[in-house]
């Protein structure tokens, strides 16, 4: 059998057999059961002792809530003037200048959110205190942020009613020193001995074989590798991410961060389903996402290893399929895998340039983003998911003429109205975006920014179009991959995606979690014959269409518009 | 409310401490024993470095083998890919013309030989490999400019090819740098 192919299957699989057990132990974790890595206890003890915390402390929907977002409005004020100064502060070997604000603005929303969407370069934006006091200390903390969020609400549906919830703090804590810690650690000292740089040393400079003068950028880049994937952040080190030879030096180091940023995705909702001890949920609800992946999957693999139809016209041979943008060391097969993973989980580092793809991958890249649910960011994949579920029990609810109910609560007005506004809100967001764009583009070409309008796209035609659509929509889903022709630091995109990305995350973190609390507190139903089941095969199927109809309506007429008319045309 | 604000500044300082100074010297500090200590692999020749193991080079002269085009002409204070788009009539040209210059310095190659590898640019612009048949396709013309017996060139570049990892998952590829650094030992 083809070792492309091989390949991509053996990383599934080694996804699996990691992911799942580390589902269960998460769930006992959160629990506060006995796991191997108690252990930790004194350094979590000595954390909580040190910022005044005291975990015993119970808190409801809404407290969680302030805590989370004080926190994380900290993280911004801080980010925001460190990105500005960092010219006049240490740790700059490189002499990188300082961001201007509206950069500033961008990034720093970006890491906080979760996203990294990356309108710097890493080697020429950034000086070496950034990168690991903002940009990689926000890696860790954003991931722990939705996992935290995540927990709070599984703590909802555990017991019958219940307004105590947990406190944030020790969720929030516990996810890095159990979870995104250690994996980093073991993650970062693999990728540095397969050749990804450790060290603080600065630029470099030698003289090839040929007799040029060739600089490297160099740097501690192994250490935020490692987390960028295992909280599903994607930011990287270098400009080029993961298709950098420092970031991503072999096929082993490709299987590695491939399986990385899949495992805590799957995790949680495996953790889910054994922390409310209801583990067919936790089955389902994985069996619709990875029906889900699969079928964005093998639709790329097939165009990308059918290569380039305009290259296959010059007459050359295309056997190794369409390599525009792509790595030789890990091939179609595996740069195709990389982009389905990337784009259904909001991790958004590449290891080939997704701009470059056939244009019916680019089609399914952004509907992965679109969707946002299969797997999903680290715990946010599953709230995001929640809110689909929440919708397709109301809908399964009117069609059998009875009052909706979720895990023994009546969903009632009130939820509903909270879930329709989350799922109403990414198309806005991105559809409306996009046409904004769109207008600046043709009708004020001129305008006087850093990078003037009508020299935006690095593609004529309906690729242009798709360029600003995919920036939007990976703002939204807080993905951060881009079709990176787009000129996209001036102060319109900085300015446009940052609120997109702000409002992006956190009303999707908020109403998922507002939602579960409302249901929590709400009296326990006992299970009877009328129940609409929610862990059967038919209700999964009745999620599954709740999601493809729901972004087909969403989308479709923005997706004719860009990646499938450029299939169209490429046809002729 | 105040109390959450006190608690967010005082947690965050912690886990600075933690998370960007424990951790990443600690990893810096193991990275030490790996190849290069932890700053890139280097390759010497004669005492001098002439590059690093990870990182391809621009090669244009006939003696040596090439790599493929790049966004950044191999400039590794930088790296990006060209992001062009596939039905993009400017990059379609590109393209042509790379097959033309391929085909005028390897005669007695068809176009149904070369690879797209080839005429296409990598996705960080510092792509160290070639494929199997890039590095077919210029034999002749190595083998011709070095005065060498084809044979034997053919034997370089098999020495030189990567196999697929654990011989059974992902391609197969040729490093340009050290085939052309062996080329240059004979």
């Amino acid at each position: 059998m083809n070792t492309e192919l091989t390949g991509i299957i053996a990383t599934f699989l080694l996804t699996l057999v990691i992911a799942i057990p580390l589902g269960k132990y998460l769930a006992k974790v959160f629990a506060g059961e006995k796991v191997w890595t108690d252990f930790l206890k004194p350094l979590e003890t000595g954390i909580y002792k040190l910022s005044g915390i005291n975990i015993k402390e119970q808190m409801n929907w809404k407290q969680q809530l302030k805590a989370l977002l004080t926190i994380n409005i900290l993280w911004l004020f801080y980010g925001f003037f460190v990105l500005i100064f960092q010219d006049k502060l240490p740790f700059n070997p490189d002499g990188n200048p300082g961001m201007t604000p509206d950069l500033a603005f961008n990034t720093i929303i970006s890491f906080v959110a979760n996203c990294n969407l990356q309108h710097y370069s890493g080697e020429s934006g950034v000086s070496y205190l950034t990168q690991q006091y903002v940009l990689m200390f926000l890696q860790f903390v954003s991931a722990a942020t939705g996992i935290a969020a995540a927990v709070v609400l599984f703590k909802a549906f555990r017991d019958k009613t219940t307004t105590e919830l947990g406190n944030f703090w020790e969720f929030f804590v516990k996810s890095i020193t159990r979870l995104l810690l250690p994996l980093s650690f073991v993650m970062a000292i693999i990728l540095t001995f397969s050749g990804t740089p450790a060290s603080y040393e600065g630029k470099d400079q030698f003289i090839s074989l040929q007799g040029d003068t060739v600089h490297v950028s160099r740097g501690p880049a192994a250490q935020m590798i490692a987390i960028k994937h295992l909280g599903t952040n994607g930011g990287g080190y270098f400009g080029a991410n993961s298709a950098h030879p420092f970031e991503n030096p072999s096929y082993f180091t490709n299987m590695v961060e491939l399986i990385a940023q899949v495992i805590i995705p799957i995790a949680m909702v495996i953790a889910f389903g054994y922390f409310i001890r209801r583990k067919k949920l936790a089955w389902t609800i994985f069996g619709v996402m990875t029906i889900g992946l699969f079928m964005l999957l093998l639709p790329m693999l097939s165009s990308e290893l059918g290569g380039n139809p305009a290259l296959a016209k010059m007459g050359i041979s295309q056997t190794t399929g369409a390599m525009e943008g792509k790595e030789v060391r890990f091939g179609p097969a595996a740069s195709a895998y990389w982009a389905t993973v990337t784009t259904i989980i909001s991790t958004g580092s590449v290891n080939s340039m997704h701009d470059s793809t056939m244009p019916m991958s680019g089609t399914w890249q952004l509907l992965g983003m679109m969707i946002n649910s299969f797997y999903g960011g680290c715990g946010v994949g599953l709230l995001n998911y929640f809110i689909y579920l929440i919708v397709a029990v109301f809908i399964s609810g009117l069609m059998v003429g009875r009052t909706p109910e979720f895990l023994g609560h009546k969903v009632e007005a009130r939820e509903i109205k909270i879930a329709a506004i989350i799922t109403l809100l990414s198309p806005f967001l991105i559809l409306a975006g996009t046409a904004i764009a769109s207008y600046i583009f043709t009708s004020h070409g001129d305008a006087a920014w850093a990078v003037q309008p009508k020299n935006w796209l690095n593609n004529p035609g309906f690729h242009g179009f798709s360029e600003m659509l995919y920036e939007m929509t990976s703002s939204n889903a807080n993905n951060g991959s881009g079709f990176e022709g787009l000129g996209d630091n001036n102060i319109f995109w900085n300015l446009s995606t940052g609120i997109v990305i702000f409002l992006g995350r956190f009303l999707p973190i908020i109403g998922p979690v507002a939602i579960a609390g409302l249901l929590g507190a709400k009296k326990f139903i006992p299970e009877s014959a009328g129940t609409l089941k929610t862990d059967t095969k038919t209700f999964a199927l009745m999620t599954f269409a709740v999601i493809l109809v729901l972004n087909a309506l969403s989308y479709f007429p923005a997706l004719a518009l860009g990646p499938l008319a450029e299939y169209f045309t490429m046809l002729k | 409310m105040k109390k959450y604000i006190i608690q967010s500044i005082r947690l965050t300082l912690v886990l600075l401490v933690l998370l960007c100074v424990v951790y990443p010297i600690t990893v810096a500090f193991i990275g030490k024993m790996s190849k290069g200590n932890g700053g890139g692999e280097k390759i010497t020749k004669n005492g001098k470095t002439v590059g690093y193991a990870l990182l391809g080079q621009s090669f244009t002269k006939p003696q040596y083998f090439w790599g493929r085009p790049s966004a950044v002409a191999y400039n590794a204070a930088g790296s990006a890919g060209s992001n062009k788009g596939p039905s993009n009539p400017d990059y379609l040209k590109e393209v042509q013309s790379r097959i033309d210059t391929l085909l005028k310095y390897n005669p007695g190659i068809k176009k149904s030989d070369i690879p797209a590898d080839m005429v296409t640019a990598s996705g960080s612009g510092l792509d160290p490999n070639i494929s199997e048949q890039g590095a077919a396709i210029q034999i002749q013309r190595v083998a011709k400019a070095r005065n060498l017996d084809e044979k034997k060139v053919k034997e370089l570049v098999a020495m030189n090819t990567l196999k697929p990892f654990m011989g059974m998952f992902g391609p197969s590829s040729v490093n340009v740098l050290k085939l052309n650094l062996a080329l240059d030992e004979l």
